[in-house]
Protein backbone atom coordinates (compact mmCIF):
# COMPACT_ATOMS: atom_id res chain seq x y z
CA UNK A 1 0.00 0.00 0.00
CA UNK A 2 2.81 2.16 0.90
CA UNK A 3 4.27 1.65 -2.83
CA UNK A 4 4.79 5.03 -5.27
CA UNK A 5 1.92 6.77 -6.04
CA UNK A 6 1.72 9.22 -8.96
CA UNK A 7 -1.38 10.78 -7.89
CA UNK A 8 0.13 11.52 -3.81
CA UNK A 9 3.22 12.66 -6.36
CA UNK A 10 0.81 15.52 -8.32
CA UNK A 11 -1.24 16.26 -5.24
CA UNK A 12 2.13 17.11 -2.97
CA UNK A 13 3.99 18.97 -5.58
CA UNK A 14 2.31 22.14 -4.98
CA UNK A 15 2.25 21.86 -1.82
CA UNK A 16 5.80 21.46 -1.61
CA UNK A 17 6.73 24.24 -4.44
CA UNK A 18 4.91 26.54 -1.58
CA UNK A 19 7.92 26.60 0.16
CA UNK A 20 10.45 27.00 -2.67
CA UNK A 21 10.21 30.94 -2.46
CA UNK A 22 11.12 30.94 1.21
CA UNK A 23 13.82 28.23 0.86
CA UNK A 24 15.26 30.01 -2.53
CA UNK A 25 14.81 33.67 -0.32
CA UNK A 26 16.47 32.60 3.03
CA UNK A 27 19.31 30.97 0.77
CA UNK A 28 20.54 34.52 -1.17
CA UNK A 29 19.81 36.31 2.49
CA UNK A 30 22.44 33.85 4.26
CA UNK A 31 24.86 33.81 1.37
CA UNK A 32 24.75 37.44 1.49
CA UNK A 33 25.34 37.71 5.03
CA UNK A 34 28.15 35.41 4.34
CA UNK A 35 29.69 37.56 1.83
CA UNK A 36 29.47 40.64 3.49
CA UNK A 37 30.56 39.63 7.24
CA UNK A 38 33.64 37.10 5.24
CA UNK A 39 35.22 40.81 4.26
CA UNK A 40 34.33 42.02 8.35
CA UNK A 41 36.42 38.93 9.66
CA UNK A 42 39.17 39.12 6.58
CA UNK A 43 39.47 43.04 7.72
CA UNK A 44 39.64 42.48 11.53
CA UNK A 45 42.12 39.65 11.23
CA UNK A 46 44.50 41.94 9.76
CA UNK A 47 44.49 44.20 12.83
CA UNK A 48 48.25 44.14 13.35
CA UNK A 49 47.74 43.83 17.21
CA UNK A 50 48.55 40.16 18.31
CA UNK A 51 46.43 39.78 20.86
CA UNK A 52 43.13 40.25 19.13
CA UNK A 53 44.26 38.57 15.99
CA UNK A 54 44.76 35.51 18.30
CA UNK A 55 41.20 36.19 19.18
CA UNK A 56 39.61 36.87 16.13
CA UNK A 57 41.33 33.50 14.45
CA UNK A 58 40.26 31.49 17.81
CA UNK A 59 36.87 32.88 17.61
CA UNK A 60 36.56 31.84 13.69
CA UNK A 61 38.11 28.36 14.48
CA UNK A 62 35.41 28.22 17.32
CA UNK A 63 32.43 28.95 14.95
CA UNK A 64 34.02 26.88 12.48
CA UNK A 65 33.97 23.63 14.37
CA UNK A 66 30.67 23.71 15.84
CA UNK A 67 28.19 22.18 13.85
CA UNK A 68 25.80 24.85 12.24
CA UNK A 69 22.73 23.27 13.50
CA UNK A 70 24.27 23.64 17.08
CA UNK A 71 24.57 27.34 16.20
CA UNK A 72 20.80 27.55 15.38
CA UNK A 73 19.91 26.39 18.13
CA UNK A 74 21.47 28.38 20.22
CA UNK A 75 20.38 31.60 18.48
CA UNK A 76 17.20 30.46 18.39
CA UNK A 77 16.41 28.79 21.66
CA UNK A 78 19.03 29.86 24.14
CA UNK A 79 19.59 33.29 23.04
CA UNK A 80 16.66 34.68 24.27
CA UNK A 81 17.94 33.79 27.70
CA UNK A 82 20.76 35.18 27.60
CA UNK A 83 20.57 37.93 30.22
CA UNK A 84 21.25 41.78 29.45
CA UNK A 85 22.12 41.54 25.44
CA UNK A 86 19.52 38.18 24.63
CA UNK A 87 16.87 39.03 21.81
CA UNK A 88 14.30 36.58 20.79
CA UNK A 89 14.61 36.10 16.80
CA UNK A 90 11.94 35.27 14.33
CA UNK A 91 13.32 31.39 12.88
CA UNK A 92 14.14 33.53 9.40
CA UNK A 93 16.37 36.18 11.43
CA UNK A 94 17.93 33.51 13.55
CA UNK A 95 18.61 31.10 10.22
CA UNK A 96 20.05 33.57 8.64
CA UNK A 97 22.76 34.71 11.47
CA UNK A 98 23.10 30.99 12.39
CA UNK A 99 23.62 29.98 8.64
CA UNK A 100 25.42 33.62 7.40
CA UNK A 101 28.05 33.74 10.56
CA UNK A 102 28.73 30.10 10.26
CA UNK A 103 29.48 30.84 6.59
CA UNK A 104 31.13 33.94 6.93
CA UNK A 105 33.95 32.07 8.20
CA UNK A 106 34.69 30.29 5.79
CA UNK A 107 34.09 32.69 3.18
CA UNK A 108 36.60 34.87 4.56
CA UNK A 109 39.18 32.55 4.49
CA UNK A 110 38.72 32.36 0.72
CA UNK A 111 38.63 36.28 0.28
CA UNK A 112 41.91 36.09 2.86
CA UNK A 113 43.44 33.60 0.15
CA UNK A 114 42.67 35.28 -2.65
CA UNK A 115 44.40 38.63 -1.10
CA UNK A 116 47.46 36.89 0.33
CA UNK A 117 47.89 35.58 -3.35
CA UNK A 118 48.44 39.33 -4.75
CA UNK A 119 52.02 39.88 -5.12
CA UNK A 120 53.70 41.75 -2.83
CA UNK A 121 55.08 43.86 -5.88
CA UNK A 122 51.39 45.48 -6.39
CA UNK A 123 51.60 46.98 -3.11
CA UNK A 124 54.84 48.56 -3.56
CA UNK A 125 53.60 49.46 -6.87
CA UNK A 126 50.82 51.39 -5.44
CA UNK A 127 52.53 52.58 -2.57
CA UNK A 128 55.22 54.21 -4.55
CA UNK A 129 52.50 55.77 -6.65
CA UNK A 130 51.51 56.95 -3.49
CA UNK A 131 47.85 55.70 -3.53
CA UNK A 132 45.65 55.86 -0.16
CA UNK A 133 45.48 52.72 2.02
CA UNK A 134 42.14 52.90 0.97
CA UNK A 135 42.33 53.22 -2.48
CA UNK A 136 45.42 50.44 -2.65
CA UNK A 137 42.57 47.88 -1.91
CA UNK A 138 39.55 49.46 -3.63
CA UNK A 139 41.41 50.10 -6.96
CA UNK A 140 44.66 47.64 -7.37
CA UNK A 141 44.55 44.64 -4.61
CA UNK A 142 40.78 44.02 -4.02
CA UNK A 143 40.06 43.96 -8.07
CA UNK A 144 42.99 41.61 -8.57
CA UNK A 145 42.19 38.80 -5.26
CA UNK A 146 38.31 38.72 -5.89
CA UNK A 147 38.02 37.66 -9.16
CA UNK A 148 40.07 34.62 -8.89
CA UNK A 149 37.86 33.69 -5.51
CA UNK A 150 34.12 33.71 -7.47
CA UNK A 151 34.44 29.86 -8.51
CA UNK A 152 35.36 29.26 -4.80
CA UNK A 153 32.85 31.87 -3.76
CA UNK A 154 29.87 29.84 -6.19
CA UNK A 155 30.52 26.49 -4.55
CA UNK A 156 29.73 27.79 -0.86
CA UNK A 157 26.45 29.33 -2.92
CA UNK A 158 25.34 25.56 -3.25
CA UNK A 159 26.67 24.25 -0.11
CA UNK A 160 24.64 26.98 1.70
CA UNK A 161 21.68 25.56 -0.50
CA UNK A 162 22.23 22.77 0.41
CA UNK A 163 22.69 23.34 4.42
CA UNK A 164 19.33 26.13 4.31
CA UNK A 165 17.06 22.91 5.34
CA UNK A 166 18.66 22.95 8.66
CA UNK A 167 16.32 26.12 9.19
CA UNK A 168 13.58 23.35 9.13
CA UNK A 169 14.45 22.14 12.65
CA UNK A 170 13.28 25.99 14.09
CA UNK A 171 10.52 26.46 11.90
CA UNK A 172 11.24 28.19 8.61
CA UNK A 173 8.75 26.33 5.94
CA UNK A 174 11.27 25.85 2.71
CA UNK A 175 10.61 22.90 1.01
CA UNK A 176 11.93 20.58 3.15
CA UNK A 177 9.58 22.06 6.31
CA UNK A 178 6.07 21.35 3.47
CA UNK A 179 7.04 18.04 2.61
CA UNK A 180 7.49 17.15 6.46
CA UNK A 181 4.10 18.99 7.00
CA UNK A 182 2.58 17.08 4.51
CA UNK A 183 4.05 13.34 5.13
CA UNK A 184 2.62 13.98 8.89
CA UNK A 185 -0.64 14.76 7.22
CA UNK A 186 -0.98 12.26 5.11
CA UNK A 187 1.38 9.55 6.50
CA UNK A 188 2.91 9.22 2.65
CA UNK A 189 6.30 10.74 3.20
CA UNK A 190 8.03 8.62 -0.12
CA UNK A 191 6.75 11.00 -2.90
CA UNK A 192 6.58 14.59 -0.67
CA UNK A 193 10.55 14.08 0.33
CA UNK A 194 11.08 12.80 -3.16
CA UNK A 195 9.84 15.91 -4.67
CA UNK A 196 12.26 17.63 -2.43
CA UNK A 197 15.13 15.85 -3.56
CA UNK A 198 14.31 16.58 -6.87
CA UNK A 199 13.95 20.19 -6.25
CA UNK A 200 17.35 20.57 -5.13
CA UNK A 201 18.90 18.62 -8.11
CA UNK A 202 17.08 20.75 -10.48
CA UNK A 203 18.89 24.13 -8.51
CA UNK A 204 21.89 22.62 -8.01
CA UNK A 205 23.14 21.06 -10.74
CA UNK A 206 22.78 23.75 -13.44
CA UNK A 207 24.50 26.28 -11.00
CA UNK A 208 27.16 23.57 -10.13
CA UNK A 209 27.65 23.44 -14.33
CA UNK A 210 27.91 27.50 -14.23
CA UNK A 211 30.58 27.48 -11.34
CA UNK A 212 32.79 25.06 -13.52
CA UNK A 213 32.08 27.26 -16.51
CA UNK A 214 33.19 30.24 -14.67
CA UNK A 215 35.85 28.42 -12.99
CA UNK A 216 37.29 27.86 -16.29
CA UNK A 217 36.75 31.55 -17.58
CA UNK A 218 38.27 32.72 -14.76
CA UNK A 219 41.64 30.11 -15.09
CA UNK A 220 41.80 31.49 -18.43
CA UNK A 221 41.69 35.07 -17.79
CA UNK A 222 44.61 34.74 -15.34
CA UNK A 223 46.78 32.59 -17.49
CA UNK A 224 48.61 34.94 -20.01
CA UNK A 225 49.27 32.35 -22.71
CA UNK A 226 45.17 31.58 -23.38
CA UNK A 227 44.97 35.05 -23.16
CA UNK A 228 47.27 35.73 -25.88
CA UNK A 229 45.84 33.21 -28.15
CA UNK A 230 42.53 34.89 -27.97
CA UNK A 231 44.15 38.21 -28.81
CA UNK A 232 45.97 36.09 -31.54
CA UNK A 233 42.29 35.25 -32.95
CA UNK A 234 41.54 38.47 -33.21
CA UNK A 235 38.17 38.42 -30.43
CA UNK A 236 39.59 41.65 -28.66
CA UNK A 237 40.88 41.88 -25.53
CA UNK A 238 39.06 40.40 -22.06
CA UNK A 239 37.34 42.23 -19.58
CA UNK B 1 75.75 75.22 -5.09
CA UNK B 2 71.91 74.71 -4.29
CA UNK B 3 70.55 72.53 -1.70
CA UNK B 4 70.65 68.71 -1.73
CA UNK B 5 67.20 67.40 -3.19
CA UNK B 6 67.61 64.43 -0.80
CA UNK B 7 69.82 64.08 2.22
CA UNK B 8 70.43 60.69 4.31
CA UNK B 9 72.26 61.44 7.58
CA UNK B 10 73.45 58.28 9.50
CA UNK B 11 71.03 55.85 8.41
CA UNK B 12 70.99 52.22 9.71
CA UNK B 13 68.78 49.67 8.64
CA UNK B 14 68.33 46.15 9.91
CA UNK B 15 66.69 42.78 9.04
CA UNK B 16 66.33 40.95 12.93
CA UNK B 17 69.56 40.71 14.02
CA UNK B 18 71.22 41.13 10.42
CA UNK B 19 72.56 45.31 9.97
CA UNK B 20 72.65 45.28 6.17
CA UNK B 21 73.29 49.59 6.27
CA UNK B 22 76.01 50.58 8.59
CA UNK B 23 75.98 54.30 8.57
CA UNK B 24 74.65 56.07 5.29
CA UNK B 25 75.46 59.51 4.84
CA UNK B 26 74.96 60.67 1.08
CA UNK B 27 73.57 64.17 -0.20
CA UNK B 28 71.60 63.78 -3.76
CA UNK B 29 71.94 66.97 -5.43
CA UNK B 30 68.78 68.36 -7.81
CA UNK B 31 69.01 66.59 -11.70
CA UNK B 32 71.88 64.38 -10.05
CA UNK B 33 72.11 61.03 -11.41
CA UNK B 34 73.79 58.74 -9.03
CA UNK B 35 74.59 55.04 -9.85
CA UNK B 36 74.79 52.48 -7.04
CA UNK B 37 76.85 49.41 -7.43
CA UNK B 38 78.15 46.57 -5.43
CA UNK B 39 77.58 43.16 -4.51
CA UNK B 40 74.34 41.67 -3.38
CA UNK B 41 73.52 41.94 0.10
CA UNK B 42 75.68 45.31 0.24
CA UNK B 43 72.38 46.86 0.84
CA UNK B 44 71.90 48.99 -2.71
CA UNK B 45 68.21 48.36 -3.31
CA UNK B 46 67.68 48.90 1.05
CA UNK B 47 68.77 52.49 0.11
CA UNK B 48 66.25 53.18 -2.57
CA UNK B 49 63.47 51.53 -0.74
CA UNK B 50 63.44 53.41 2.17
CA UNK B 51 63.78 56.66 0.45
CA UNK B 52 60.68 55.37 -1.26
CA UNK B 53 58.69 54.58 2.29
CA UNK B 54 59.04 50.38 1.41
CA UNK B 55 61.59 50.15 4.92
CA UNK B 56 61.60 51.91 7.28
CA UNK B 57 65.17 53.17 8.44
CA UNK B 58 66.01 51.60 11.78
CA UNK B 59 67.90 55.05 12.67
CA UNK B 60 69.14 58.06 11.35
CA UNK B 61 67.09 60.63 8.80
CA UNK B 62 66.15 60.82 5.48
CA UNK B 63 65.25 64.33 3.91
CA UNK B 64 63.37 65.20 0.91
CA UNK B 65 64.02 68.44 -0.87
CA UNK B 66 63.59 70.17 2.65
CA UNK B 67 61.10 67.86 4.61
CA UNK B 68 61.95 64.58 7.12
CA UNK B 69 60.40 61.45 5.30
CA UNK B 70 60.07 59.22 8.30
CA UNK B 71 59.88 61.40 10.79
CA UNK B 72 57.39 64.37 11.71
CA UNK B 73 57.31 66.73 14.81
CA UNK B 74 54.05 66.38 16.87
CA UNK B 75 53.98 68.43 20.13
CA UNK B 76 57.33 69.50 20.03
CA UNK B 77 58.41 65.95 19.73
CA UNK B 78 60.00 63.54 17.20
CA UNK B 79 57.70 61.14 16.29
CA UNK B 80 57.74 58.63 13.66
CA UNK B 81 55.83 59.82 10.57
CA UNK B 82 52.22 58.66 10.00
CA UNK B 83 50.95 57.60 6.70
CA UNK B 84 49.89 61.22 5.96
CA UNK B 85 53.00 62.47 6.00
CA UNK B 86 54.60 59.95 4.45
CA UNK B 87 51.83 60.54 1.26
CA UNK B 88 52.95 64.28 1.65
CA UNK B 89 56.85 63.89 0.96
CA UNK B 90 56.60 60.75 -1.01
CA UNK B 91 54.67 62.80 -3.80
CA UNK B 92 58.04 63.97 -5.19
CA UNK B 93 59.41 60.45 -5.47
CA UNK B 94 58.68 57.92 -8.15
CA UNK B 95 60.31 54.03 -8.26
CA UNK B 96 60.79 51.73 -10.95
CA UNK B 97 60.98 48.18 -9.74
CA UNK B 98 62.67 45.00 -10.72
CA UNK B 99 59.82 43.08 -11.64
CA UNK B 100 57.78 45.51 -13.59
CA UNK B 101 54.45 45.40 -10.86
CA UNK B 102 52.37 46.35 -13.20
CA UNK B 103 48.82 46.03 -12.26
CA UNK B 104 47.55 43.04 -14.13
CA UNK B 105 43.81 43.75 -14.36
CA UNK B 106 44.33 47.12 -16.31
CA UNK B 107 45.60 48.12 -19.81
CA UNK B 108 48.43 49.73 -20.29
CA UNK B 109 46.89 53.05 -20.88
CA UNK B 110 45.26 52.75 -17.65
CA UNK B 111 48.14 51.54 -15.60
CA UNK B 112 48.86 55.01 -16.60
CA UNK B 113 46.29 57.07 -15.72
CA UNK B 114 44.89 55.57 -12.58
CA UNK B 115 47.58 56.90 -9.93
CA UNK B 116 46.90 60.52 -11.23
CA UNK B 117 43.30 60.51 -11.65
CA UNK B 118 42.91 58.90 -8.00
CA UNK B 119 46.25 59.76 -6.10
CA UNK B 120 46.38 63.61 -7.85
CA UNK B 121 42.44 64.06 -8.53
CA UNK B 122 43.83 64.93 -12.63
CA UNK B 123 40.36 65.29 -14.53
CA UNK B 124 40.26 61.84 -16.92
CA UNK B 125 40.81 63.57 -20.54
CA UNK B 126 44.51 65.31 -19.03
CA UNK B 127 45.83 62.00 -17.40
CA UNK B 128 44.85 59.99 -20.83
CA UNK B 129 46.84 62.84 -22.96
CA UNK B 130 49.34 62.71 -20.57
CA UNK B 131 49.90 58.92 -20.49
CA UNK B 132 49.74 58.38 -23.77
CA UNK B 133 52.24 61.09 -24.27
CA UNK B 134 54.48 59.19 -22.38
CA UNK B 135 54.06 55.84 -23.48
CA UNK B 136 54.64 57.50 -26.92
CA UNK B 137 58.05 58.43 -25.36
CA UNK B 138 58.59 55.02 -24.31
CA UNK B 139 58.10 53.61 -27.17
CA UNK B 140 54.39 51.90 -26.54
CA UNK B 141 51.86 54.04 -28.01
CA UNK B 142 50.83 51.23 -30.36
CA UNK B 143 50.13 49.00 -27.03
CA UNK B 144 47.66 51.01 -25.21
CA UNK B 145 45.06 48.29 -25.03
CA UNK B 146 46.84 45.65 -24.32
CA UNK B 147 47.21 44.00 -20.67
CA UNK B 148 50.28 43.45 -19.15
CA UNK B 149 50.17 39.69 -19.78
CA UNK B 150 50.25 40.13 -23.65
CA UNK B 151 53.77 41.95 -23.88
CA UNK B 152 57.19 41.61 -23.42
CA UNK B 153 59.16 42.03 -20.19
CA UNK B 154 61.27 44.88 -21.95
CA UNK B 155 57.61 46.62 -23.20
CA UNK B 156 56.51 46.19 -19.78
CA UNK B 157 59.48 47.55 -17.93
CA UNK B 158 59.06 50.50 -20.39
CA UNK B 159 55.21 50.72 -19.38
CA UNK B 160 56.53 50.83 -15.57
CA UNK B 161 58.73 53.70 -16.72
CA UNK B 162 55.67 55.58 -18.22
CA UNK B 163 53.48 55.19 -15.13
CA UNK B 164 56.27 56.35 -13.33
CA UNK B 165 56.96 59.64 -15.34
CA UNK B 166 53.05 60.46 -15.80
CA UNK B 167 53.13 61.40 -11.51
CA UNK B 168 56.12 64.06 -12.59
CA UNK B 169 58.49 62.84 -10.07
CA UNK B 170 61.51 65.00 -8.49
CA UNK B 171 63.15 62.08 -7.80
CA UNK B 172 63.39 58.26 -9.95
CA UNK B 173 64.49 55.43 -8.68
CA UNK B 174 65.68 52.59 -10.48
CA UNK B 175 66.14 49.46 -9.04
CA UNK B 176 67.90 46.66 -10.86
CA UNK B 177 65.27 47.46 -13.94
CA UNK B 178 67.05 45.22 -16.06
CA UNK B 179 68.11 42.56 -13.75
CA UNK B 180 64.92 40.11 -14.72
CA UNK B 181 64.93 40.70 -18.62
CA UNK B 182 65.96 38.43 -21.20
CA UNK B 183 69.57 39.85 -22.45
CA UNK B 184 68.03 40.80 -25.91
CA UNK B 185 65.72 43.61 -24.25
CA UNK B 186 67.77 45.01 -21.87
CA UNK B 187 68.86 47.36 -24.42
CA UNK B 188 65.37 49.21 -25.25
CA UNK B 189 64.97 49.76 -21.10
CA UNK B 190 68.37 51.29 -20.79
CA UNK B 191 67.56 52.80 -23.94
CA UNK B 192 64.52 55.01 -22.32
CA UNK B 193 66.42 55.60 -19.28
CA UNK B 194 69.37 57.15 -21.35
CA UNK B 195 66.88 59.47 -22.54
CA UNK B 196 64.89 60.60 -19.57
CA UNK B 197 68.69 60.80 -18.07
CA UNK B 198 69.45 63.44 -20.67
CA UNK B 199 66.31 65.47 -20.42
CA UNK B 200 68.20 65.84 -17.19
CA UNK B 201 65.28 67.52 -14.63
CA UNK B 202 65.10 65.03 -12.54
CA UNK B 203 67.23 63.47 -9.73
CA UNK B 204 67.82 59.83 -10.42
CA UNK B 205 69.38 56.80 -8.53
CA UNK B 206 69.82 54.12 -10.44
CA UNK B 207 70.82 50.91 -8.55
CA UNK B 208 72.38 48.55 -11.29
CA UNK B 209 74.81 45.76 -12.49
CA UNK B 210 75.11 47.25 -15.82
CA UNK B 211 78.65 48.97 -15.21
CA UNK B 212 79.07 50.36 -19.08
CA UNK B 213 75.55 52.07 -19.01
CA UNK B 214 76.45 53.39 -14.80
CA UNK B 215 79.86 54.79 -16.58
CA UNK B 216 77.71 55.97 -19.69
CA UNK B 217 74.91 58.29 -17.57
CA UNK B 218 75.90 58.77 -14.21
CA UNK B 219 77.53 62.08 -12.94
CA UNK B 220 78.90 60.24 -9.47
CA UNK B 221 79.12 56.34 -8.87
CA UNK B 222 78.44 55.01 -5.38
CA UNK B 223 80.57 51.82 -4.40
CA UNK B 224 78.89 50.17 -1.88
CA UNK B 225 79.92 47.32 0.04
CA UNK B 226 78.80 45.51 3.34
CA UNK B 227 76.84 47.96 4.35
CA UNK B 228 78.51 51.17 3.92
CA UNK B 229 79.37 53.05 0.87
CA UNK B 230 82.79 52.14 0.58
CA UNK B 231 83.81 54.23 -2.67
CA UNK B 232 82.43 56.95 -4.09
CA UNK B 233 83.46 59.68 -7.14
CA UNK B 234 82.70 60.66 -11.09
CA UNK B 235 82.40 57.43 -13.03
CA UNK B 236 85.90 57.60 -14.28
CA UNK B 237 87.34 58.08 -10.93
CA UNK B 238 85.52 54.58 -9.60
CA UNK B 239 85.78 52.81 -12.97
CA UNK B 240 89.60 53.88 -13.48
CA UNK B 241 92.36 52.66 -11.12
CA UNK B 242 91.06 52.11 -7.68
CA UNK B 243 92.99 51.95 -4.67
CA UNK B 244 89.82 50.16 -3.17
CA UNK B 245 90.81 46.32 -3.16
CA UNK B 246 87.11 45.47 -2.69
CA UNK B 247 86.08 47.91 -5.46
CA UNK B 248 88.63 46.17 -7.73
CA UNK B 249 87.74 42.69 -7.34
CA UNK B 250 84.12 43.52 -7.92
CA UNK B 251 84.49 45.37 -10.95
CA UNK B 252 86.63 42.37 -12.34
CA UNK B 253 84.48 40.05 -12.67
CA UNK B 254 82.47 42.89 -14.86
CA UNK B 255 85.36 43.03 -17.42
CA UNK B 256 85.60 39.72 -19.12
Amino acid sequence: MNSWSWEVFFDAFPAVLEGLGITISLTIACYLFALVFGFGWTFIRRIPIKPIRWLIIWVMEFIRSTPPLVQLFFIFYAWPMVPVIGVALDPFTSAVLGLGIHYSTYIGEVYRSGIENVDSGQWEASTALNFSNRQKWTKIILPQAIPPTIPMLGNYLIIMFKEVPLASTIGVLGILSMANDYGAQYWRYLEPLTIVAILFLILSYPSAILINRLEKKMNRRFDKKTVLGRMNKGKGAVM
Amino acid sequence: MNEPMVKFKDVHKSFGDVEVLKGINLDLMPAEKVAVIGPSGSGKTTIIRMLMTLEQPTSGSIIVDGENLWQMEKSGRLVTANEKHLRQVRGDIGMVFQHFNLFPHMTILQNCMTAPIHVKQENKASAKARAIEMLDKVGLGDKLDNYPSQISGGQKQRVAMARALVMRPKIMLFDEVTSALDPELVEEVLEVIRDIAHEGRMTMVLVTHEMEFARDIADRVLFLDKGVIAEQGTPSEVFGHSENERLDSFLRRFRR
